[in-house]
Order: structure tokens, then sequence, then C-alpha cells
């Protein structure tokens, strides 16, 4: 007959199970996390960091007159108003997008679903020859936008227009799978109380979805700041017109002014780290949010009957 | 006392593609009862509860609250409380924003001020024995606390009807006991015309006034607990109901909470 059992010892746990997880020898956890280091630092800090040693090698004047020249100045304006309404659009698209997807039943969900994808999963390349096809000169409507003089294609439009494709899945790719999660319930309780379309959504799901949309946001204007693939094809390449900066990076480079270009770059990159920083602080704001709150147990069920005595 | 309404359904039906949830219902539920809807899962019973609120529209059919017509009102307009099976209470706002949220939408409509939406929501946690928690956020609550505040928001918006989908459900067997013995007493209190959906029978015996019994989006059978146990309408119900097994609950019927004295004080 076996005794009553007691706790499981570590050495029982370990015959039973194998290894315990904790117990891995100092020399695997440190080369671990060694490697993990190494990985990154060479992949991702070393080349970051050579951009900068690169940019400042002919000192912080030239570094200065790189970053203020009348056409770098031109790029960094084109790239902030066009990842900015960029972001805006997709703001408004994706939140309709995922809005429709969750709340309502309709026929073609699958597709509408499939489709938001198609930017993710085409090449930004093949994104561009899509503009350029449609609003270029021989283009679907390049005829009667020259007649009525609109210029799309080798101007600020088509950059806006492949920026926007491009980065199009980043919100409703977020928020689909989180209102998904949280259903209709609240919504549905919101109306029954009188709230109308906009109550609910200002008070009741927008609130839910707060830090989720941020952060797709912010991940969303990373990318429209460094699009390069699509923009390259739509821009034309025009200094000081249709330069963002990244193809103002690409010009500088290939005209051999490489300290210049890596300047230029190291101002992206900072826009990145920019863009990173808020995402590390929504994420501690979303985690702190998240967190399981103090259960108090004091009020019990039992005091409901306090009032039928 | 508040004004109540009777529910009528005139042939409701209802399908989701090709499988039909609600097939030629017509019920009577008569104003100030207390009535669940009893059946096995995928009955229809809940799309019966969310068509009555508007949440669902029928295929066909009408719907009457006492004798206004509400079978194109909008669920905004129809002015029932209803409490979610898994409460849906808004995660965000502390328990009196929660409990005044449909004042708050409404205040304009209402005529009422910051402080009116306060206090109505103030004496309706009274009422529901929750003093204390009006800051807690729904996350530190227990399930049963949950319920009572879902219940508390229904009601803050004085509704014609109350309407509840499987209040039980969620909650563990004792705090369900003596929830349901909570509900029989606090129904006796505000009146209110009420609808509950379950699919334990044991509960719609012990606290309804009427049952209605659902199998395959049709009502099988009407009536008092005595008089469906008494007389099952047929083998559906008998089965159900498991009366052949068991042919006198008595001990369930004796144990009914309408059948305490009355001389109870609520809150306010």
């Amino acid at each position: 007959m076996s005794t009553a059992t007691a706790p499981l010892s570590n050495k029982v746990l370990t015959a039973r199970f194998g290894r315990v997880i904790q117990r891995d020898p100092l020399w695997m956890r440190a080369g671990l996390i060694g490697i993990a280091f190494l990985y990154l630092g060479v992949l991702v800090f070393l080349p970051l960091l050579l951009v900068l040693v690169a940019a400042l090698g002919k000192g912080v004047a030239a570094y200065w007159a790189a970053i203020t020249d009348s056409a770098a100045l031109d790029a960094i304006k084109l790239t902030l108003f066009v990842s900015f309404s960029s972001v805006s659009l997709n703001l408004l698209f994706g939140l309709a997008a995922a809005w429709a997807i969750t709340k309502f039943q309709f026929r073609g969900k699958g597709l509408l679903v499939t489709l938001i994808d198609v930017p993710f999963s085409v090449s930004p390349v093949v994104s561009g020859l899509i503009f350029v096809l449609l609003f270029g000169a021989q283009g679907w409507f390049g005829p009667w936008l020259q007649a009525h003089d609109i210029k799309i294609v080798f101007a600020w439009p088509s950059i806006l227009l492949a920026t926007t494709f491009v980065t199009f899945p980043f919100v409703a790719r977020e928020l689909i799978p989180l209102m998904q999660a949280q259903g209709n319930d609240q919504e549905q309780a919101a109306i029954t109380l009188g709230a109308n379309g906009w109550q609910t959504f200002r008070h009741v799901t927008f609130p839910n979805i707060r830090w989720g949309l941020i952060y797709a946001l912010v991940l969303c204007n990373a990318r429209a700041m460094g699009e390069f693939g699509a923009v390259s094809v739509v821009s034309g390449h025009i200094r000081g017109q249709t330069n963002t900066i990244p193809l103002h990076i690409e010009t500088l480079y290939n005209e051999y002014s490489s300290s210049a270009a890596f300047s230029v770059a190291s101002l992206l990159a900072l826009f990145a780290f920019a863009t990173l920083g808020m995402k590390a602080l929504m994420e501690r704001r979303l985690s702190r949010e998240g967190g399981v709150r103090r259960l108090d147990t004091r009020h019990n069920n039992e005091d409901i009957f306090r009032s039928l005595e | 006392m508040r004004t109540t309404s009777s529910i009528t359904l005139n042939h409701v039906y209802k399908h989701f593609g090709s499988f039909v949830a609600l097939d030629d219902v017509t019920l009577d539920i008569q104003a100030g009862q207390l009535a669940a809807i009893l059946g096995p899962s995928g009955s229809g019973k809940t799309t019966l509860l969310r068509t009555i609120a508007g949440l669902e529209t029928q295929n066909r059919g009408s719907l009457y609250f006492g004798t206004e017509e509400i079978t194109e009102t909008s669920p905004r307009e129809r002015n029932v409380g209803f409490v979610f099976q898994h409460y849906a209470l808004f995660r965000h706002m502390t328990v009196l924003e929660n409990i005044g949220f449909g004042l708050k939408v409404q205040r304009r409509k209402l005529g009422l001020s910051k402080k009116d939406i306060r206090d109505r929501a103030m004496r309706l946690l009274r009422t529901v024995r929750l003093e204390g928690l009006e800051n807690r956020m729904p996350d530190e609550l227990s399930g049963g606390q949950k319920q009572r505040v879902a219940l508390a928001r229904a009601l803050a918006i004085e509704p014609k009807v109350l309407l509840l989908d499987e209040p039980f459900g969620a909650l563990d067997a004792k705090v369900r006991k003596e929830l349901r013995r909570w509900l029989r007493l606090f129904h006796e209190q505000m009146g209110i015309t009420t609808v509950f959906v379950t699919h334990d029978q044991d509960e719609a015996l012990e606290i309804a006034d009427q049952i209605v019994i659902m199998n395959h989006g049709k009502i099988e059978q009407v009536g008092s607990p005595g008089e469906i146990y008494g007389q099952p309408a047929n083998s559906f119900v008998e089965e159900f109901l498991d009366i052949s097994e068991n042919p006198v609950p008595a001990n369930l019927l004796a144990s009914r909470v309408a059948s305490l004295p009355r001389s109870f004080a609520f809150g306010d």
C-alpha cells in the first residue's frame, strides 16, 4: 500500500518528466543569451552603428550640411506629409474594414479578408507598377487625366497612393483579431441601453481597441516612412519634388556622395527609433491596463440576503 | 411601481441561412409575469429572447409590447432591459459608470443632469446590494456581482420589459441557487415583466410563473409549472422534463420561492 502523497520533490519530477526546465546549467543559459545578443548585434546594431559612423565620417559640419540641403529638406517634408496622410487614410479605412468584418455578416467576407492581405504578399515593385498601369500616360485613366490636366504618376498623389496601398493591412490586421475576440455583446448592450452608433463607437468600441489601434498606427507609420520599392516606381525621382527620404538617400548614394547618403539615412533611422520608442511606451501602457487587478472578496454574495431577514 | 408591458408575438419566423431558429412562434406573456423559456440547446430560446429585444430581426410575423406594435422598432428604441449571458459589462468603466451608461447616452432626451444620473445609479447600486463597490472595475468583481451590475444597468433605463439570457449559466452552483431566489423576490418587488432563458428545468420550475418549452424553433407547451408537470402536452415535454422517471417533483414545487412571505424590504 502506498502512503499518502507528499508534495512531489524535484527529484521525483525529474524522474517522471525528464529535466526540469529551470535546472538548465549556467553555461547553457549564458550561451543561448550570448548567441541571441551576438546575432542581433551583428545583424542589427553593428550596421546601424556603421551608418552613424559613415555619416559623421566627414565631420559634423558636413553631416549638418547634408541634412539641411534644400533637396534633403524637401525630401523630409514630402516623407512626413506622405506618411502622415497615408497613416490617416489607413486609420479610416482600416477601422472601417475591421468594423465591417467583425460586426456584420455578409457575403464575400472571406474575399475581403484575403484582399486586405494582398499588399503584404505582393512585392512593392508590383504595387507601384499597378498605379503606373492605372494612372500613367499609357494607363487606363491616363488620357482622361491628361485631358483634365491632373498629374498622378511622377507626382505626390501617386506616392501617397502607393504608400497607402503598401501599408493598408497594418491597421485592419491588428484590429480584426482584437475586435473578434471582444465580440459584439458590449456594443449590443450599449444599443439596448439607447446608445446611437456614434455613442457606441465613442464610449464602447473605441476604448476597447484604443491601444491596439495606436500600436497599429505606429507600425504603419514606420513602414510608410521607409517605403522604397513602390514609391520608387511611381515617383520619377524628381529632386526637390518627388523624392522621399529613402529615394533621396538612393540618389545621393548613386552619385557617390556616400557620406551625405549616410547622413540622411541616419536621420531616417532616428525617425524609426522615435517610432520604436513610442511603440515601447504603448506596450508598457497596454500591459499595465491589461494586468490583473487585486480581487477583493470581502463583498460576498451572501449579503444580498441581508435585506431579506 | 413602474409601468410594464405584456409581450405578444404573432407567427414569428426566423431563419439563419437554411437553419430555422424560430418556426411560427406565437406567444403571449402577461404584464408583470416572470416567464422562463426552457429548452435544449439549439432549440431557438436565445433567438426568441433576442428577437423580443430587437437584436435579431424576424423574417416574418409581428411583435407587440402591450398594444404598441414594435415589429419594426429598433432595439435602441424598444426600451428593453437586456442582461447578457456573459454580462457584457463595459470593461473600462467603473461599476457606477456601467449602471449609469443608459442614462448618460439618453441624457438629453430624458433631461437629466449629471447629478441625477449619479443619484439614480447609486440608488440602483443599493437595490442590487452592491453599495461600496461603485468605483470598482468589472474585472474586480465576482460572477454574481457582475450579474447584479448587469441587472442594475439594464434596469436603469426603466425598461418596459426585462430580458435575461441564461442569467445563472456562468455561475457556480451555490451562487446560482441564491441568485435565482433573489431574482424571484426582486421580480416581485419590481413587478416588471421578465423573461429569462434557461436550459435547467429546476430553475424554471422554481421561480417562473409561466414556462415556455421550446424545441427545434417551435413552442411545445406554455403553462404554469403545475400545468406543465400535471399535463405535459406531448412526449417531448415529458422526456425533456424527465416526468416519467420523476413523476411528482413535489420537493421542487414545494420549494417555490413564490410562496415565501412577501414581507421583505429592499434598499429604499
